[in-house]
């Protein structure tokens, strides 16, 4: 039983890491696929943007609650600033984001692709003389790769904002100890890592869903299921590479 | 000139094509006949490339495409025309867009000049004033007719049919019948079709072949067809269901 489960799992990530290499490949032959990548950006990004705005800000201001409350029991509320200013650019932008993104456009992807396969157009692509990587794949792909960042650029932002709102509007605690608070400690490495962690998820959850709808079978129930496959390995995808990433980046 | 050999292909562990051979010659109209599970629908993706035999070959107009790489092969399949069981339209496009998917990829020619071309090749196949409709706008039978004007757009010289006449009403089948007569007289091509409605394979087929696990079993023209004495061709053009063919699944009593 575990054979096979690691069967399968090694199975799919070699499937998963030659549908990357043709992905690049793909990606840097012309003609380049430039409206189809306008057009995944505005879907994976523009689109994304009022729940990450919401999600940022709502996280930024708990964490803002939850760090003064706690951090007054041994007197260090005035480094409220710093703690939100790290944590959101280390980790909960770039993470909450790839969850949201997961959410929203992975699922998405996985389904529509996932309805392409089994409605047999990704066959009548490649019959019009149209690679379906290069055509449905790289958009998506680029896509992931380029708007991550930018997402987590806003989250970060607004989290730091959200912990403003809390700390100073309610507490009380003056602007200009929180805005000192937060950029003596704050490192562009904080913010420049972090993104590079984006980049990834963005990259990772586009490649994992569209391989998932690539590889749909067996009809509506089909589609379900690869919808689903597709949002559980990009979350595990994102926790754990985070992981990862961070023992690497934060040396 | 289309000739398979030998072609045998497995999905995991169920052999679905067991060394089957046919020849069609240009500008004949050939259609495979066959059960639901024959192989008719793989047999057909192997002859455009979109499936790769694991044993056999198939040669278009003398040339291997089994043994073509990927670039190579994209070139071999504009001289193909393929239209879906479910005609497969793309559904975030419009009708005109569809149509003229070709060339709105090669980039060659101008939109405007493209929904021309996309308006004239709607007029062949009977449509006019869909252009701008989404497919999801389209009943069953103008999605088939929408299908077949994208598949006739860029001037194949072979035309393929999945199953042309499955999902739609007598009326409406006998209408994609005779335009796909149609398309043979004016277009010239050569096309095979996939089917098992034998009313079809009777009106459009030059030659008709019988798939069977796997093998084409027999060949002819439809009169030959008729009048054969194969007892597997017989039970299934008269559509029996006692027989030498087995149905999958169903125990003998």
């Amino acid at each position: 039983m575990i054979g096979g489960l690691v069967m399968r799992f090694t199975e799919e990530a070699g499937a998963i890491m030659l549908l990357f290499c043709s992905t690049l490949r793909q990606m840097f032959m012309p003609p380049y696929e430039v409206k189809g990548t306008f057009k995944q950006m505005y879907e994976i990004g523009v689109r994304s943007v009022p729940v990450v705005l919401i999600t940022a800000i709502f996280t930024g201001m708990v964490l803002a609650l939850q760090t003064y409350t706690g951090f007054k029991r041994f007197g260090a509320e005035a480094m409220v600033g710093t703690v939100v200013a790290l944590s959101m650019t280390r980790e909960m932008g770039p993470v909450l984001t790839g969850l949201i993104v997961t959410g929203r456009a992975g699922a998405a992807m996985a389904a529509e692709l996932g309805t392409m396969r089994v409605t047999e157009q990704i066959d009548a692509l490649e019959t019009l003389a149209t690679n379906p990587i290069k055509y449905l794949i790289v958009p998506r792909f680029a896509s992931g790769l380029i708007m991550m960042p930018a997402l987590t650029v806003v989250a970060d932002f607004i989290g730091i904002l959200g912990g403003y709102i809390i700390t100073v509007w309610l507490f009380g605690v003056s602007s200009t100890l929180y805005w000192k608070r937060t950029w003596d400690f704050l490192e562009t490495e904080d913010i420049y890592n972090g993104l590079i962690k984006a980049g990834f998820f963005g990259g990772s959850i586009a490649l994992i869903s569209c391989y998932k709808g690539f590889t749909t079978t067996g009809g509506a129930e089909g589609v379900g299921k690869a919808t689903t496959g597709a949002v559980v390995l990009s979350f595990m995808t994102v926790l754990i590479s985070n992981y990862f990433l961070a023992s690497w980046l934060y040396k | 000139m289309i000739e398979i050999t030998d072609l045998h292909k497995a999905f995991g562990g169920k052999q679905v094509l067991r060394g089957a051979s046919l020849r069609i010659e240009r500008g004949e109209s050939m259609v495979v006949i066959g059960g639901s599970g024959s192989g008719k629908s793989v047999l057909i993706k192997h002859i455009i490339g979109i499936l790769k035999p694991d044993r056999g070959d198939i040669f278009i107009n003398g040339e291997n495409i089994t043994r073509l790489k990927e670039g190579a092969l994209y070139r071999v399949r504009r001289k193909f025309g393929m239209l879906f069981q479910g005609a497969a339209l793309f559904d975030s496009l419009a009708v005109w867009e569809n149509v003229g998917f070709v060339f709105l990829r090669d980039k060659t020619r101008s939109e405007k000049e493209i929904k021309e071309i996309a308006a004239e090749k709607l007029k062949l196949v009977g449509l006019a004033g869909v252009e701008d409709l989404m497919p999801a706008e389209l009943s069953g039978g103008m999605k088939k007719r929408v299908g077949l004007a994208r598949a006739i757009a860029h001037d194949p010289e072979i035309l393929l049919y999945d199953e042309p006449t499955t999902g739609l009403d007598p009326i409406m089948a006998d209408a994609i019948n005779e335009l796909i007569v149609e398309m043979k007289k004016r277009l010239k091509v050569t096309s095979i079709a996939i089917t098992h409605d034998m009313t079809s394979a009777y009106k459009i087929a030059d030659r008709i072949a019988m798939l069977y696990e796997g093998r084409i079993v027999e060949t002819g023209t439809p009169e030959e067809i008729r009048h054969t004495e194969n007892p597997l061709v017989r039970q299934f053009i008269t559509g029996s269901a006692t027989g030498p063919i087995k149905i999958e699944g169903v125990s003998a009593r």
